[in-house]
């Protein structure tokens, strides 16, 4: 019996992690966010976090904040306390490097990369909305609000990550505004077939991507007698033609308009 | 009856006892991994040939085995007579059966929850001697650890770990003493290596990396900026027995980014030292990049051959450095011999004859960023190189990658990052890497490899005419040494942070590397 229990001992200890990090609670009230301490929580972040993500937020060796949404905080709380305690099994390390207060002021700052202030709307986003669905047929390449289309990047939050001008710029001349992520490739096979689509991945031996009926593919490169990567092409159509000036603005206007959430 | 034998097998090991004797002759017993590179001078090469050109392309994998926990898994195991002892992070050792990939024992350490640590809670391996395991932890500590069970057979601090110390590179023993080194050059630390008496874990001596008032070296660091120097040792290092020297690597200076405020030339950051074994008296230095601001560890594996440069032969030491360089130097002396760029790099026109940068203008970080090639990761970094005496070629990954460096203000607080600024991803650039292999006097490139993904892991050459290596998006690869042809891949699913090797149990030739959360372990069918 001894023996049982000690068994069990060891199997149950083999199986608990071997670093269980303690949950810091209660978070201490956040102070107003104002200028000055999201300009104090900028030097914090260059001189704690920028070794890693870059002393502008933009991504190194750790990924880019300049995002509405953090994939690991999901609200301002959860942001202290990935600062506070790291993420384990990361290079995102754990706290006591910075107390209460500075962590605030890091939030403060990280929070401030990802979300552009709401700007004036230069058009009619009801207008916009419905040039978006209808002669622009955005919504063919585009997801938005739970539908759409899979070819182009999602734009439910695009108005928190562009500003008026980018989107402005991206319906008139896409390939200046290419999004990283949505490289087109052309691919010839060696068994004759040819497919011209979205990089969704690409490794040193092998390829996938969806092709524009939205079809998706997985190639080996050794089965590819061509693989042509179009850098600085985009599927996008420029509107430079099909709206008036104005329309673009509307159909900016209800870009901008979209933030995410719910 | 092959149970029986199983069970044969591992109740022979019973006494295992590893000499520093047989460590030193590592080739002569090429089924089993000894020291973190192999030997001595750190070749990654195993003379093991069962798995070769021919049959790798029929390489399939025996077993994995999982960890619990899920920080970054570097560890090069170690193999000895039919056991391999690997470290799981954050501080834990596991001895496995690597028949089954089943464990026999399992040294598991309770760390304190306020260890700062600037890069993951990793460990790169142990270090073997007689029967004794050897593990640095990351509280700074050193442990010796009974190899038949694990049980702990001494504990040492090695330095304070509240202020950012930590031991995470495998430890290598030399004769009597276990070599140590230390991280925690985010931290603002002193560097130094130390080493301890294998039997009873008192400390033989410690070199300080970053020299004291009154030593010579310590007038390369304005005012008392040595105190935050850094040049820290967290990978190892090799040993000539002839000459009595370990060679060991240095890295950055500190604060990273930030020089305004350690003006000079800050030895012995970003070096190689030549120490005694017996006394770690310093015999010669290389500093590579003097006053470095790109955080440009010399981190590497000095790889140790005997060579002929410019008709006369050598005691060679070869070092593919952070900075874009290759370099060879004479390891008796420490004299400069060549340094060729082997990637992209915009820092400095060139070397001059003893081997010092010529740093081009502009090039330091600003507050505004400074476009810069080598990255901050460089073009290559910790992970190792290997050399294969059989194709007398020299081989390591390459990252081909650019940053913009960004200075910021240095303000020390111990155990609080001291960086001072930071590399930012160049917008749109898609870095790639490549595994060239070198003509090792020259740096004659005789063949690349092109990888999509740059790696964070290290290869291995085999007298089987294979060169191991890895691609960042898990791929594992066997490619010909002589040509750079890819022969065999393996999908493993999980990044590698780690260093393959190669032994052999019962006969069979096996592959091991830990990718992801797994060691994975491949070998042919028999």
């Amino acid at each position: 019996m001894r023996m049982i229990v000690l068994l069990l001992g060891v199997l149950t200890a083999a199986l608990l992690p071997a670093q269980t990090i303690p949950r810091r609670l209660p978070i201490p009230p956040r102070p107003p966010v104002t200028g000055d301490e999201i300009a104090a929580g900028k030097r914090l972040f260059q001189g704690h976090c920028g070794g890693c993500h870059g002393p502008q937020g933009g991504g190194a060796r750790g990924p880019n904040l300049a995002r509405p949404k953090l994939s690991r905080a999901a609200d301002s709380e959860s942001l202290f306390l990935v600062i506070d305690l790291g993420i384990e099994g990361t290079e995102m390390p754990r706290g006591g490097q910075l107390h209460d207060l500075e962590i605030w002021k890091v939030v403060a700052f990280v929070e401030s990369l990802g979300q552009l202030e709401p700007e004036p709307l230069p058009g009619d986003a009801k207008n916009g909305e419905e040039l978006y669905y209808e002669r622009g047929n955005c919504t063919a390449c585009h997801w938005l609000n739970g539908g759409g289309g899979r070819q182009g990047p999602d734009l439910t939050d695009i108005g928190a990550r562009r500003s008026v001008d980018y989107l402005r710029e991206s319906l008139l001349k896409p390939a200046a505004t290419f999004p990283e992520g949505y490289l087109i490739v052309s691919v010839v096979a060696k068994d004759g077939r040819r497919v011209r689509g979205t990089r969704l991945n690409e490794d040193t031996f092998t390829i996938q991507l969806r092709d524009s009926s939205e079809k998706l593919h997985s190639f080996r490169k050794e089965d590819l007698a061509e693989l042509n990567r179009h850098k600085g092409e985009s599927s996008m159509p420029a509107y430079t033609e099909t709206l008036t000036k104005d329309e673009i603005d509307d159909v900016v206007s209800f870009m901008a308009s979209q933030r995410g959430g719910s | 009856m092959r149970f029986l034998i199983l069970t044969l097998a591992l109740a022979s090991t019973l006494g295992a006892q590893v000499s520093y004797e047989q460590i030193l002759r590592a080739e002569d017993e090429p089924q089993n991994w000894l020291t973190y590179s192999g030997n001595y001078s750190s070749h990654r090469h195993s003379p093991l040939k069962q798995i070769n050109r021919g049959n790798v392309a029929k390489l399939k994998p025996l077993w994995t085995y999982q960890k619990d926990t899920r920080h970054k898994f570097e560890t090069t195991p170690i193999v000895v007579d039919g056991i391999m002892y690997i470290t799981e992070p954050p501080s834990d050792v596991t001895a496995l059966d690597p028949r089954t990939g089943r464990a026999l024992w399992k040294y598991q350490r309770t760390l304190p929850n306020d260890i700062p640590v600037c890069c993951g809670d990793v460990n790169r391996g142990v270090a073997i001697l007689g029967d004794t395991v050897y593990i640095g932890t990351l509280d700074a500590h050193l442990v010796a650890l009974d190899a038949n069970s694990g049980a702990v057979r001494w504990d040492v601090v090695v330095d304070d770990y509240k202020i950012g110390q930590a031991v995470t590179v495998a430890p290598l023993a030399v004769k009597d003493k276990i070599i140590v080194g230390i991280a925690g050059g985010e931290f603002g630390v002193r560097g130094f290596l130390d080493a301890y008496d294998a039997e009873t874990g008192k400390r033989a001596w410690r070199f300080w990396t970053v020299p004291g008032p009154g030593e010579p070296g310590n007038e390369t660091w304005a005012g008392d900026s040595w105190k935050r120097g850094a040049a820290t040792t967290w990978v190892t290092g090799s040993y000539d027995p002839d000459l009595n020297l370990i060679y060991w690597g240095t890295g950055n200076p500190g604060p990273d980014w930030n020089g305004e405020v350690r003006k000079g030339d800050n030895l012995y950051s970003d070096s190689i030292i030549a120490l005694d074994a017996d006394s770690g008296k310093l015999k010669w230095y290389f500093q590579f990049t003097p006053h470095d601001v790109h955080d440009w560890d010399a981190t590497q594996i000095p790889v140790l051959i005997d060579g002929t440069v410019r008709g006369k032969k050598r005691k060679l030491v070869l070092f593919a450095n952070r900075n874009a360089f290759y370099y060879v130097l004479d390891r008796e002396s420490g004299e400069f011999l060549l340094g060729k760029a082997y990637a992209k790099q915009t820092w400095v026109e060139g070397l001059d004859d003893h081997g010092r940068p010529m740093r081009l203008p502009n090039t330091a970080p600003t507050i505004d960023g400074t476009l810069i090639y080598p990255s901050v990761a460089g073009a290559t970094n910790w992970f190792s190189p290997t050399y294969s005496p059989v194709d007398h070629l020299f081989y390591v990954t390459v990252m081909e990658k650019g940053h913009l460096f960004y200075m910021g203000e240095a303000i020390y607080k111990p155990g609080t990052h001291y960086t001072a600024g930071g590399g930012q991803d160049i917008p749109g650039e898609e870095p790639y890497a490549l595994i060239k292999a070198f003509e090792p006097e020259t740096a004659e490139v005789k063949w690349e490899f092109r990888i999509h993904e740059p790696p964070r892991a290290g290869l291995m050459s085999t007298s089987g005419g294979l060169v191991f290596g890895s691609a960042g998006g898990g791929d594992f690869f066997a490619l010909d040494s002589q040509s750079g042809k890819p022969l065999w891949r393996f999908q493993t699913g999980g990044r590698m942070w780690s260093n393959p090797i190669s032994y052999a149990v019962d006969g069979q030739q096996q592959i091991a590397i830990a990718a992801g959360h797994a060691i994975y372990v491949f070998g042919l069918d028999e």
